[in-house]
């Protein structure tokens, strides 16, 4: 604890300046949260905050609208993408972690955290031009074939294969989360002590016993969190998904349809909005996404940290 | 078989699938690599920095305008950006270490870092573009800085954090007063480390799209006002891969190409010194 007479007048004024500085964060969460309840203020009026929610309608020219349409499309694309991209990154930490041999660790957490890196504007024009086409002619048709001819679960793939719907999107998502997933996974693997697994092993323990029994349990907070937060930033992705999910406002049973997300509905639409209640309801999206995801990356956050302190115990 | 026999055979499957997942993820690594690099890089000619962009069928057009938009929106959001990022984090590792409000704004920037930058946009637009009745580079600029701010101010606070508190006491027992030590001594010591999140940082915002498509919108012509549209290689893709031109499609895999490989060679250099710095 810096425990220092504050006698000196420029030291004072620094220490005035950086704390202006860290507030700026409170001013942008406080800010924004204003900003967008200000703006949507008439759509709130006009609609209603259930009525909104829960209305499938959207249209600019009778001035009727409603969140529905869109939030479904932000949920199934962002549920396909996690359940696509959970399992793979926890599988990836393993094999980084566990299995790799020391000289292929490095250089795999390093690609993986590449993928990380790349803009997401990259993976949603390489979604429109080369992976849509490779779900049109491939993927789409023989999924159809396959489970499209099950009852029921069939029903998720009917329709003209276009590349240009849930699926591709989703696809493309989960690509552009494994890496977030993959590395807090691998972190929290590594916080597991060296002397617990050991102790396992040496009473006769598999490497797959280890991982199962001892280093999950240990990490599964920070996997949790590494979870939420993948969501959060699932929820939230924009350019990756708007080449390729065709902003059509409908709910859809087939994964094969065009939708719609709030990214991509405020991406494309903010700009022409010609209308004052029409603005004001993408205001109203824009507020109903950042509450949502700061919801999701609070609770991601509360999970890292509890998992943080309990290694550091 | 017996148990052990099952137990060897389980382990062996489990593991496989790992070495598959991890497999699995390489593949989009190197595929979505080698496409941007396959058709990004026979797209590149010099016209392509040297000439404006012309209409759709007239041949020779390049992307000049939105090579230099994007290095001033970037340029004007560090310059913003990462002096609040810095003498935030100070606060937050100096003058505030260990209270409870440090706690908290630290957690917010956090939370801030993944805040979808799409919303960014909108607040910009709301405070910066409507009020003054057109889009400007300025908008853009500040959008990008909101972004950068949070990831600059936690760097700065984990490097500060870094720093042995007994080298700050060697310099309050010279008489020193706080501000001093931290900017003569504590910053010299985290400075790779502030570095390289700003280096990140610029890499974080050197590829954001969304935050700029109702802020800085886009411009077909050479512009270096930023108190109008001014175009950059982001939105630029974005307008070129959605429209119906061949030519448009080159040039916005030429762009991406060029993208990707700033962004990646920004944060291997970032990785690469927290590596020989902090080994």
């Amino acid at each position: 604890m810096p425990i220092i007479q504050r006698k000196n007048a420029a030291d004072f004024s620094f220490s005035l300046i950086t704390a202006a500085a860290s507030f700026t964060i409170v001013l942008m969460i406080g800010g924004i949260l204003a900003v967008l309840v200000r703006e949507s203020g008439p759509a709130i009026e006009k609609f209603g905050v259930i009525g909104f929610l829960t209305s499938t309608d959207w249209n600019p020219v009778t001035k009727s609208f409603g969140a529905a349409t869109t939030i479904f499309g932000t949920l199934v694309t962002t549920a396909i993408a996690l359940s696509i991209a959970v399992p793979t990154a926890v599988g990836i930490a393993i094999f980084v972690t566990e299995i790799a041999p020391n000289f292929l660790k490095g250089p795999i957490g390093i690609a993986i955290e590449l993928l990380a890196a790349i803009p997401s504007i990259i993976y949603g024009m390489w979604g429109l031009f080369t992976l849509a086409p490779i779900m049109t002619k491939y993927v789409e048709p023989a999924l159809q074939h396959s489970i499209g001819k099950v009852p029921v679960v069939g029903s998720l793939f009917q329709g003209t294969p276009m590349g240009i719907d849930l699926l591709t999107a989703s696809v493309i998502l989960s690509i552009m989360i494994i890496p977030f997933t993959a590395s807090i996974s691998r972190d929290s693997f590594n916080l597991t002590p060296s002397v617990v697994k050991e102790s396992a092993y040496a009473i006769g323990a598999t490497k797959w016993e280890v991982v199962k029994n001892v280093v999950l349990p240990y990490s599964k907070l920070g996997v949790f969190g590494g979870v939420a937060l993948s969501l959060g930033r699932a929820l939230g992705e924009t350019m990756a998904v708007a080449f390729v999910l065709g902003n059509n406002h409908q709910i859809t049973s087939s994964l094969l349809d065009a939708a719609a997300t709030i990214t991509v509905t405020l991406a494309n639409e903010f700009t022409e909005a010609d209308s004052d209640i029409y603005l004001s309801s993408l205001f109203y999206l824009a507020l109903v996404l950042f509450v949502l995801s700061f919801v999701i990356l609070a609770v991601a956050k509360f999970f890292l940290l509890r998992a943080g302190r309990r290694y550091s115990r | 078989m017996n148990a052990e026999k099952k137990r060897k055979v389980e382990s062996f499957l489990a593991l496989l699938m790992s070495t598959m997942a991890a497999a699995f993820g390489l593949f989009w690594l190197v595929f979505i690599l080698g496409d941007v690099l396959a058709h990004g890089i026979g797209a590149i000619t010099p016209g392509l920095f040297l000439n404006d962009p012309t209409p759709p069928g007239v041949e020779g057009g390049g992307l000049k305008n939105a090579f230099v938009g994007q290095v001033l929106i970037t340029l004007m959001a560090t310059f913003i950006g990462v002096p609040l990022g810095i003498l935030g984090g100070t606060f937050l590792a100096e003058y505030a270490r260990g209270t409870k409000t440090a706690h908290v704004i630290s957690i917010l920037a956090d939370i801030m870092v993944s805040v979808p930058s799409i919303v960014v946009g909108t607040f910009i637009y709301a405070i910066l573009v409507r009020p003054v009745g057109h889009f400007n580079g300025w908008a853009g600029a500040v959008a990008l800085a909101v972004i950068m701010i949070p990831v600059v101010l936690r760097t700065t606070e984990d490097m500060l954090s870094l720093v042995p508190w007994t080298i700050r006491e060697a310099a309050f027992a010279l008489g020193a007063p706080y501000y001093k030590v931290i900017i003569q001594v504590v910053y010299r010591g985290a400075a790779t480390g502030i570095l390289t999140g700003i280096i990140l940082s610029i890499a974080r915002v050197a590829g954001e799209t969304a935050p700029l498509l109702f802020t800085s919108f886009n411009n077909s012509f050479f512009s270096v006002n930023m108190n109008g549209p001014i175009s950059s290689l982001t939105v630029t893709i974005f307008q070129y891969a959605m429209g119906p031109y061949d030519e448009w499609h080159a040039q916005a895999w030429a762009a991406a190409f060029i993208i990707t490989i700033i962004v990646l060679a920004l944060t291997i250099t970032g990785r690469m010194i927290i590596k020989w710095r902090y080994k």
